[in-house]
């Protein structure tokens, strides 16, 4: 489904062709991004002469701009490592507990908060976001614990799925009992990227560069994984230890966008399948377009929250939902049409 | 020996007049504490205000401060006037631009709105305050009284308090010591007796039948009314519907004996939202007890 295929001929040059596009993209988004807001193009002309209109180009437009290409572009580096580490093509950046874990972690947050004025503290110090991010990276170490390590997939694949079924009724729980939380709930299900600011969009950058050098230095045990357990382990490859730094890049990507911007469905399921649908090449290549794939997908989603119901906002997970869900279907039928068949990784490119 | 005399006296003028001016600073500056522990410092009274809570907008306007509104959130729908203002997103989901946009001086939000340390970020002034109880309701009025510098908030409270007071007095005895229940929502959550519902119902002397052990809203078993079996029962219109098609509540006394209030969705905002319409709520509920009352 991932297969290797030489890097040779004529899937380089698309690959190449690929990244231009998903970098033209990128830009124009953030020209775009610059631009749109509830204050439409007036900030951008009156940039020079007020400040208000300066703060909400500079410190609003531009970081929550990028920060949906970040977040996009995180969430999709993890989805395709994610593929690539279980060989399954539905896996997605949520496959061990992260989202039932940040969702419980913002529940209890928001249940704590003026239960006491100790309480109330603390979650202002820790805040959602840091609530967020512990409870996703705590599910992943749970589903560690759980699967005794990860030599093997079966076993982590369905702790993943007990740690989140058994999280997210937790969190149901919680909710349940201080039902005053339910709302603040649905913000953070939905998912938002109207909160991103500086802090919020550098500390994605950051993680980014750094899970993409990690993704790419690793790669070579994705495309040996691709090839079977067995096959990748006559590789001489240290399977177990670089699984479990594979496993941590996934963690830490999904957290740090879940935790910025809400749980946002979707991307980083359907990134890698927009990419293979394109070009086959090497995982190396794959994680890193995938991830670009991402970004201008949540960009673009972000762009148009902001557009549509103006001056009012859409939740940017829904659009996601849909626009990423259509096209893959689209894509889907057309290759299929194309080709007599259907099968994942047999799609037309656009 | 006059020289130093002299000195000592303009040095004294000077301490004098920066103490005087120290002092005139220190009455103009207002400073609060919010919910979240935060001490709120502004130089002067806010003149542009921006509300995401519709029981803290209310509260600004029964303050006599309406005017310097400038924008609300969507579900602020009361007094008439703020329905003309700008509309800046939900609480949960403001849009930031918008409120940056309008210069405010402060943004009122819930402690729990995500926006609020955005908007603290961008250098805005937010306090964040939630009323959920009656005790709540009179600290929320005197915190926003003194942010905005209005003489005798605790006038407003007063004024409350005792039209609540009057809507107990005004029941006949048959309508209190009545066992009720108060549903907020058809999953079926129950107002209980610690919510701010279930408080104004005990002021007008009714027992509700959901414990306070049990938290401000719990989710009941639909059986645990039945078998509690109240005089009356009070909804909103939008759980009115099916309320007798629920597994036995057909043959429930309250219901066989129609002795059931349904309020509509303008009534439910006088009785849900803990601000300055409270005397509303109960005046609505105090009505419902002496109608229905066996």
């Amino acid at each position: 489904m991932t297969g290797y295929s030489p890097d040779t001929g004529i899937a380089p040059r698309r690959a190449r062709h690929l990244l231009l596009a998903l970098v033209g993209a990128a830009a124009l988004l953030l020209l775009a991004g610059l631009g749109t807001g509830s204050g439409g193009w007036g900030p951008l002309l009156r940039d020079g002469s007020d400040p208000v209109a300066h703060q909400i180009l500079w410190d609003i437009r531009l970081p929550r701009t990028l920060g949906a290409w970040a977040a996009g572009a995180l969430l999709a580096l993890a989805g395709a490592v994610a593929q690539g580490l279980f060989r399954n093509p539905l896996a997605d950046p949520f496959l061990l507990g992260s989202a039932s874990g940040a969702s419980l972690g913002v529940a209890l947050a928001l249940a704590l908060l003026g239960v006491s004025p100790m309480a109330t503290g603390w979650v202002v110090r820790l805040g959602l976001t840091g609530a967020a991010f512990a409870g996703a990276v705590a599910a992943v170490v749970l589903t560690l614990l759980l699967a005794r390590g990860v030599q093997h997939t079966l076993r982590l694949l369905l702790s993943g799925v007990v740690v989140g079924v058994v999280l997210g009724a937790l969190g149901s729980l919680v909710t349940l009992a201080a039902p005053e939380v339910l709302q603040g709930m649905q913000a953070f299900l939905l998912g938002s990227t109207a909160f991103v600011g500086w802090s919020a969009c550098l500390l994605m950058l950051l993680v980014w560069l750094l899970c993409m050098l990690l993704a790419w230095w690793l790669s070579p045990v994705l495309d040996g994984l691709a090839l079977g357990e067995a096959t990748a382990l006559t590789l001489g490859l240290p399977l177990a230890r670089m699984r479990m730094v594979l496993v941590a890049v996934l963690a830490l990507a999904t957290g740090a966008a879940v935790a910025q911007t809400g749980l946002i469905a979707f991307v980083g399921l359907a990134a890698p399948h927009l990419v293979r649908a394109c070009v086959r090449v090497t995982h190396a290549r794959l994680v890193l377009l995938s991830s670009l794939v991402g970004g201008v997908l949540l960009g673009a989603a972000d762009l148009l929250a902001r557009v549509l119901v103006a001056p009012q906002e859409l939740p940017v997970g829904v659009l996601t939902a849909v626009l990423g869900g259509s096209y893959l279907l689209w894509l889907m039928h057309r290759g299929g049409a194309a080709q007599g068949q259907g099968a994942p990784g047999l799609w037309a490119c656009p | 020996m006059s020289l130093p005399l002299q000195g000592m006296a303009t040095r004294w003028l000077a301490a004098s007049v920066l103490l005087a001016g120290a002092c005139l600073a220190h009455a103009a500056t207002v400073t609060v504490t919010d919910d979240g522990g935060t001490a709120v410092t502004l130089r002067q009274p806010p003149q542009r205000i921006v509300s995401l809570l519709p029981s803290l907008t209310e509260t600004v306007c029964a303050l006599g401060a309406c005017q310097r509104l400038v924008g609300v959130d969507r579900y602020s729908n009361f007094p008439d006037s703020v329905t003309r203002l700008a509309q800046v997103g939900g609480g949960l989901d403001p849009n930031i631009e918008a409120i940056v946009a309008l210069r405010p001086d402060v943004v009122l939000v819930a402690p729990s709105a995500r926006a609020a340390d955005r908007l603290r970020d961008l250098g805005l002034t937010v306090v964040a305050l939630e009323p959920k109880t009656h005790a709540d309701v009179q600290r929320v009025i005197r915190v926003i009284g003194q942010l905005l510098q209005v003489s005798d908030a605790d006038r407003l409270w007063r004024g409350i308090d005792a039209a609540v007071a009057a809507a107990a007095k005004s029941l006949s005895p048959r309508a209190r010591g009545l066992r009720v229940y108060f549903e907020v929502s058809p999953a079926p959550h129950a107002a209980g007796a610690v919510s701010f519902i279930g408080e104004t119902l005990t002021r007008l002397g009714a027992k509700n039948i959901v414990a306070a052990r049990l938290g401000p809203f719990p989710q009941i078993n639909p059986e645990f009314v039945v078998r509690a079996d109240p005089d009356v029962i009070l909804v909103g219109d939008r759980s009115a519907v099916g309320l007798d098609q629920r597994p036995g509540w057909a043959a429930m006394r309250a219901m066989r004996e129609q002795r059931l209030c349904v309020f509509s969705a303008v009534q439910t905002d006088d009785l849900v939202r803990p601000g300055p319409r409270m005397a509303e709520g109960a005046r609505a509920m105090a009505a419902c007890l002496e109608s229905r009352a066996p």
